[in-house]
């Protein structure tokens, strides 16, 4: 009851002093918004580009050694089919997807165009691909075109598509947007056959191996084992990880992430300042009043909490307040940055109002600690 | 703890020196008291500005500690306590009455009384002995929801005593309890502490400077230079 009577008592002086108080409840506000509102965008970020991501986190991909680029490309050098049979037989029971790709000009009707061209084996196509529309590859003359190409050249199915010099495609199916992928991109070309595409380009060997691997949790061992049989005299081919490459990118945008909440705390510690700053000016025109307090008996610990009461009070209201700025603040920013608010759900991005409005009350609080140390100490009969 | 061999005093100074140390030098406020106070005795301390009245007052009610000597407030030793204890000695066996009244503004007069009570008792279920206290100092009930703010000087001052009142104390100190009152007003306050100490029993301490308030009391002190004269 007597902690009751000290609550209604900070109470009455936050409102008495409601202007003051209010400004010290905006900069709380203002930090609580600050740290939510980036600590979600840069979790939505992150949630953003491992949802477009983390389709390719599972494999393991082989490029030749020299030049070869980790987005494929022509080089020169390939990946024999001896080393193909050897890859195999290091990763199995693991599926082993061997591709061949490469870029031309490309003629939609009789508008010119360029992209990507990726050779696949039909059997392979179904476990990387999605198809949004039509069928996969039905004979070596058919071509299945990536979402964006699709959309950009006006593809249907049942479009010819001319590829340079090599001859004519139909396309039988589009595909499903892939996004960013460290294996293969044919959002932004075409997949055919690895038949036509032997019979078109005349290649001594793959550009790239791609090794889905089941069990995530061996994906190092695999990586590994691709190494010691390939690379044991020299190195023959590059071994990439996805999941790794994936990892260090997440960690990445996850320190940015942190960065940007830590300047948003900046404000925060901008709004304790301010808090300090009133509380203490709050202390300075009451000594009379807690002189009076302590002559009558009011213990040292009584006025102590009876300002670390106000500084709760304004807290948790800058808090509380801040706390559904940022869940409207952080959907408006999803909206604008990410084009979608379903990240802004995901627990990892709402906790981040939870730490903001903590942050906000134990900021005020510890603002909140010096004044109210002050008071008590104050001498009662100088008071 | 020291206990005082004549325990029916309720206040004893023995030998009791205050000294204030300033950087320009050592003041010394109160030099080697000695005073016995019994209980249910109405005394007027008396003296110039700086002779040290206030000083006393501030011992007596165990807001300051003495130097030197030894003080026993209700036989017991005021300077081997610690804040906590003087604190709770103040809430619990004395009143402050204050020139200024110094009623709490935030609080309505009602809730001014009830503050000390709530700090002894931790409870709010005394409202009836807080109306019972206010009540005796024939103050109009409707102003008993007012703030301090709202109140006349008098009126404040009423429940100021009520204030002091509240909690049973033995000992009631006042400094200067009607300087800021007219005449009028005045006299009815000092008809009122005399009837306290007369009913009651209370021992009442005041400083004044008014010859006419200190009529009243039983004994005079008079202190010049930090001694009782």
């Amino acid at each position: 009851m007597t902690k009751s009577f000290f609550f209604e008592f900070a109470k009455r002086n936050v409102r008495l002093h409601w202007l003051r108080s209010l400004l010290a409840v905006l900069g709380i506000v203002i930090g609580v918004v600050a740290i939510a509102s980036m600590g979600i965008l840069g979790n939505s970020l992150v949630l953003a580009i491992s949802d477009s991501l983390s389709s390719v986190g599972d494999s393991v991909i082989v490029t030749p050694h020299t030049g070869g680029g980790v987005m494929g490309g022509s080089t020169g050098d390939y990946i024999s089919d001896r080393d193909l049979e050897q890859i195999r037989r290091a990763v199995a029971p693991d599926i082993t997807i061997p591709v061949y790709s490469g870029g031309s000009r490309m003629k939609v009707g009789s508008e010119d165009t360029a992209g990507s061209i990726y050779g696949l084996d039909p059997d392979d196509i179904a476990v990387l691909l999605e198809i949004r529309e039509g069928s996969y590859l039905r004979g070596a003359s058919s071509a299945m075109a990536g979402a964006r190409f699709a959309e950009e050249n006006n593809i249907k199915v049942g479009t010819r598509i001319t590829v340079g010099d090599k001859g004519s495609l139909r396309v039988v199916g589009i595909l499903e947007e892939r996004g960013m992928g460290f294996d293969i991109n044919p959002d932004y070309g075409i997949v055919v056959e690895d038949r036509w595409f032997e019979a078109a380009y005349d290649q001594d060997g793959y550009d790239m191996v791609i090794v889905k691997v089941r069990d995530l949790n061996t994906i190092e061992d695999v990586k590994n084992a691709i190494d010691k049989q390939l690379n044991r005299r020299e190195t023959v081919v590059d071994v990439i990880d996805t999941k790794a490459i994936l990892e260090t990118i997440l960690t990445t945008f996850g320190q940015i992430s942190t960065f940007t909440t830590a300047i948003g705390g900046i404000s925060l510690i901008v709004a304790g300042v301010s808090i300090l700053n009133i509380m203490m000016m709050s202390v300075t025109e009451r000594i009379k009043e807690i002189g009076v307090l302590r002559s009558i008996g009011t213990q040292k610990k009584e006025v102590r909490s009876i300002f670390l009461y106000e500084a709760l009070i304004l807290g948790l209201i800058g808090g509380i307040i801040g706390g559904v700025l940022s869940f409207v603040g952080g959907y408006a920013i999803s909206i604008v940055m990410l084009e979608t608010t379903k990240f802004l759900f995901y627990p990892s991005s709402l906790v981040y109002i939870l730490y903001g409005v903590t942050f906000g009350v134990v900021t005020s609080l510890l603002s909140g600690l010096y004044p109210a140390w002050k008071a008590s100490n104050l001498n009662p009969i100088e008071a | 703890m020291i206990q005082s061999p004549e325990t029916e005093y309720i206040i004893q100074f023995r030998d009791v020196t205050k000294i204030y140390p300033l950087p320009a030098g050592d003041v010394v406020a109160l030099d080697s008291i000695n005073l016995e106070i019994l209980p249910g005795e109405f005394i007027a301390i008396m003296g110039p500005s700086g002779s040290g009245k206030s000083t006393l007052l501030n011992l007596m009610g165990c807001l300051d500690t003495p130097t030197s000597g030894d003080l026993f407030i209700k036989g017991r030793n005021a300077g081997s306590m610690n804040d906590e204890e003087l604190t709770a000695l103040r809430r619990d066996h004395i009143g402050f009455i204050f020139q200024q009244f110094n009623l709490l503004p935030l609080l309505s007069a009602l809730e001014n009384v009830q503050y000390p009570l709530i700090l002894k008792r931790g409870t709010k279920e005394c409202e009836e002995r807080c109306l019972h206290v206010l009540n005796a100092m024939e103050l109009d009930e409707t102003l008993y929801t007012h703030k301090p703010s709202e109140l006349s000087g008098g009126q404040q001052q009423r429940v100021a005593i009520a204030r002091a009142l509240v909690n049973d104390p033995e000992i009631l100190l006042a400094d200067e309890p009607t300087g800021n009152l007219d005449t009028k007003t005045g006299t009815a306050i000092m008809e009122l502490l005399l009837d306290l100490n007369r009913s009651r029993n209370e021992t009442i301490i005041m400083v004044t400077h008014d010859p006419a308030v200190a009529r009243y009391a039983h004994r005079i002190i008079t202190i010049v230079d930090g001694r009782i004269t």
